[in-house]
């Protein structure tokens, strides 16, 4: 035993264990996250079952079998369920009904020995609608100013035709509404705050009669313009109302569903192998490209996806050149003393500090007293409602730069005490001055250590949640940060980020058992997008390596 | 014997001769407290190659630095006396260092190529004259590689990086950036010790025709290539120079006991 010790052999069963533990619990995460997220676009079977209820009445149902779990029966007893037979464990099912219009809910649990006679009917529906969730039943009518349109088998391909019509005038009204008189109302507001911003300099009257008539002629204008744009979406809301779909039931109710409300509908159990999958994709690629819907619980995650981006990318910008000059001055021209210690030691105790006091730090210092004194000074015409003195996308990506320069530093200052001596000694042996010197030779071969720093700052800053909601994150942002108006990129806007909308799908979300999954998904989402971002940077620290590959490293 | 000696009397060189380049007066320098340099005296000879022998922490690289300054990098390094260059004193304090390390180039023990392409580290020191003629930048390329005979191994990979050259190549790339700037004092501090002998014997070939044009101040461990490269020597022992004179002089009949015993291996 003890020769066995003295060969080491131990140490390396140590250090392997410790490997095997991280990557089991890696792998483990990244699948429970992968196939709780990505089994849910899945096109599901719609099962018709029969409903024996606890009065002894029968009735119908149509859902989707989510999962199925085992119950003791005392758990049972306790909740006041009658029990007719006394086995130990009884087994209950979690229903989608959808529907949630009609039942109030659209999940429950049923117990196995309720439902009986499975069955999967060919012509059982799922729609996919923008308000109430799903709807499970069977088309029975497809109506056209209440004139009946097509009934039975020739209803299916008229209703995915006009399906797609319902779905571009959906797009136009949308494009309408956000860009045209989005535009329209931005140059309305710009002309009221120029107007404030005349009154506010007490300019001489004649200029402001002036500004004034001109811009109620700007004005005039854009009313036309607007009052055009107004005419066109009465035409095409009217269009939009143009069908509706005669729906029922499993149970046999009647319903009438505009098609204008339908975002996707599609027939699982008639569907071939083929059509699951791509319309599994389908699910997937609108999950990434659409906005979200109902209280985030439907719907994609583009804002966020585009959002956290957006806010990576503007946080590197301002991290990179702040960390490397204050790294390249504590390395190369502070004088080593205690000062320079005590400096060094708090930079790197603030990557310990708890990301949520960067947060308040944040809300506090920069979006009240910095953002206020910006709005006095830049934006006094648009007060009291203020421009940069509220959170905003500006204001989160400087705190999280704020929490991850100590990464940047560190990095760099690593970096640069890396290259030799006599790479320097050469430089200034040519006449260089200790600026040439450190511009054109030694931080061109600390890039790549500032790009590690860039990587590790990137990985903490796309994960990073609690400092963000007090300062600039929301639960639902209506427009994007960039967009076609100018300055395009707008900083003081509010912005949604995968990491918050994970927080609040999975617990602020008023629909557990329907978000759950999306939650997955986001998380999942999440996870894939930091890879994303940190291999493209290891890939350029890569590049840039192989470019000054020394012989010394 | 007897041949020898009238071969070496024919082509003897006389320090009192010389026309001179570097004098060095009364140089004392500290590290701290201690005294790294005693009261130094030495006079080095215009485009002829000076050799600095004797062993390690004697403090010949020490003097090797004072000639461009470059022991001012070093917090702790302090100065005293004067070292004259054509007869301005480089200690002064209106020097511009940076002037005076275009005029004394320095190749160092370890091969030192910038992280660039070859055409990129000879280029480097024009650059930083702000020289940006590509034709002037070329033809001076051109010139310093040849200079170092290394123009006809690179010629057709000049925008490669230097890092891929073999160490004799680097070391002999690093001497073409120091001419290329076309300074008039070449410090050499033991180019040759991390080489392998065919990488030496090509360094001290190149130095055998440099010599020609530039004044050349060699430090090595190796009293073989003293012997074959240089014109004078100066053997140095715990910060004292002990003597200074002709190498042929040095090697068959010198004046001092420690350099003999130095020379012949008895010591150090």
């Amino acid at each position: 035993m003890r020769a066995w010790f003295r060969t080491g052999t131990p140490w390396i069963w140590l250090n392997a264990g410790a490997i095997a533990l991280s990557l089991v619990m890696v792998l483990g995460v990244m699948g429970l996250i992968t196939v709780n997220g990505a089994s849910h676009f899945w096109p599901a079977d719609l099962q018709q079952i029969q409903l024996r209820q606890t009065d002894g009445s029968e009735t119908t149902l149509l859902a989707e079998i989510v999962r199925t779990e085992e119950v003791s029966a005392a758990v049972l007893r306790d909740s006041g369920v009658a029990m007719d037979k006394d086995a130990a464990v009884y087994q209950r099912h979690l229903l989608k009904l959808g529907n949630r219009d009609v039942y109030g809910v659209d999940f429950r649990w049923f117990l196995d020995q309720q439902l009986s006679n499975y069955r999967k009917p060919v012509n059982a529906i799922v729609i996919e609608r923008r308000e109430w969730g799903n709807f499970y039943g069977f088309p029975q009518q497809l109506l056209q100013d209440k004139q009946l349109v097509a009934e039975g088998d020739a209803l299916w391909p008229e209703l995915v035709k006009r399906m797609a019509r319902a779905n571009e005038i959906h797009d136009q009204i949308g494009d309408i509404e956000k860009v045209d008189i989005g535009r329209i109302n931005r140059k309305l507001n710009d002309l009221r705050l120029s107007e404030r911003r005349l009154e506010l300099n007490k300019a001489d009257p004649a200029t402001v009669a002036a500004a004034q008539a001109q811009a109620a002629q700007d004005r005039a204008a854009l009313d036309a313009e607007y009052a055009v744009l107004q005419h066109q979406l009465e035409q095409l809301y009217a269009a939009a109302k143009r069908d509706d779909l005669v729906v029922t039931t499993a149970e046999g109710k009647q319903l009438t569903i505009s098609l204008n409300n339908i975002v996707h509908a599609h027939q699982p159990n008639a569907m071939s192998l083929l059509n699951k999958v791509s319309h599994y994709f389908s699910a997937i690629w609108n999950f990434l490209a659409d906005d979200p819907r109902e209280a985030n619980t439907e719907g994609g995650i583009f804002p966020a996806i585009f959002g956290t981006v957006t806010m990576v990318i503007l946080m590197s910008i301002i991290v990179t050149p702040f960390g490397v000059l204050a790294a390249i001055y504590l390395r190369e021209y502070a004088k080593d003393g205690p000062l320079l210690r005590v400096i060094r030691i708090s930079v790197y105790n603030l990557a310990g500090v708890p990301s949520i006091v960067y947060g308040v730090f944040g809300l506090g210092f920069f979006v009240y007293i910095m953002g206020g004194n910006i709005d006095a000074l830049f934006y006094q015409e648009s007060l009291p409602s203020p421009t940069f003195g509220t959170p905003g996308l500006f204001w989160a990506s400087l705190t999280l730069a704020l929490l991850t320069l100590p990464v940047v530093i560190v990095s760099t200052e690593e970096g640069l005490s890396r290259i030799p001596s006599t790479i320097r000694m050469g430089s200034l042996a040519l006449g260089a001055t200790k600026s040439e010197t450190l511009w054109k030779v030694v931080v061109p071969l600390a890039t790549p250590a500032m790009m590690t720093g860039l990587i590790l700052a990137i990985a903490r800053a796309a994960g990073e949640v609690a400092p963000l909601m007090l300062v600039g994150v929301v639960k639902l942002a209506p427009t994007l940060p960039v967009d076609g108006n100018f300055p395009f990129v707008h900083l003081d806007q509010k912005i949604m980020h995968l990491g918050f909308h994970v927080y609040d799908v999975g617990f602020q979300s008023p629909n557990v058992e329907a978000s759950r999954p999306l939650l997955y998904a986001t998380a999942l989402v999440l996870v894939v997008l930091i890879m994303v971002l940190n291999m493209s940077a290891i890939y350029l620290r890569n590049k840039l390596r192989e470019k000054y590959r020394s012989e010394s490293d | 014997m007897t041949q020898q000696h009238i071969n070496i009397a024919d082509t003897e060189l006389q320090l009192a001769n010389e026309k001179m380049k570097l004098e060095v007066n009364d140089l004392r320098l500290y590290y701290g407290d201690s005294l790294a340099l005693k009261n130094i005296n030495l006079r080095i000879p215009e485009k002829r190659v000076t050799a600095f022998i004797g062993p390690s922490g004697c403090g010949k690289s020490t003097l090797l630095r004072c000639f461009n300054r470059m022991n001012d990098l070093v917090d702790i390094c302090r100065i005293e006396g004067k070292i004259l260059m054509d007869g301005q004193n480089i200690y002064d304090k209106g020097v511009d260092v940076a002037e005076l390390r275009r005029q004394v180039g320095m190749v160092f023990q370890k091969p030192n190529p910038f992280p660039k392409t070859i055409y990129e580290n000879v280029a480097y020191g024009l650059r930083l004259q702000g020289v940006k003629d590509k034709r002037v930048l070329d033809e001076v390329v051109e010139t310093s590689l040849k200079g170092a005979a290394l123009w006809n191994e690179v010629k057709d990979r000049l925008h490669d990086n230097a890092f891929g050259l073999s160490g004799g190549q680097q070391q002999r790339l690093v001497i073409a950036r120091a001419i290329a700037i076309e300074p008039e004092v070449l410090l050499l501090d033991e180019p040759a010790s991390a080489l392998d002998p065919i990488s030496t014997l090509k360094i001290e070939e190149l130095i055998y025709e440099l010599k020609d044009r530039y004044t050349i101040v060699i430090v090595t461990h190796n009293m073989q290539q003293a012997a074959r490269v240089s014109d004078y020597t100066a053997f140095m022992y715990m910060g004292d120079l002990i003597e200074f004179d002709a190498t042929n002089k040095m090697f068959t009949n010198p004046s001092e006991q420690q350099t003999e015993d130095y020379i012949t291996g008895r010591f150090g």
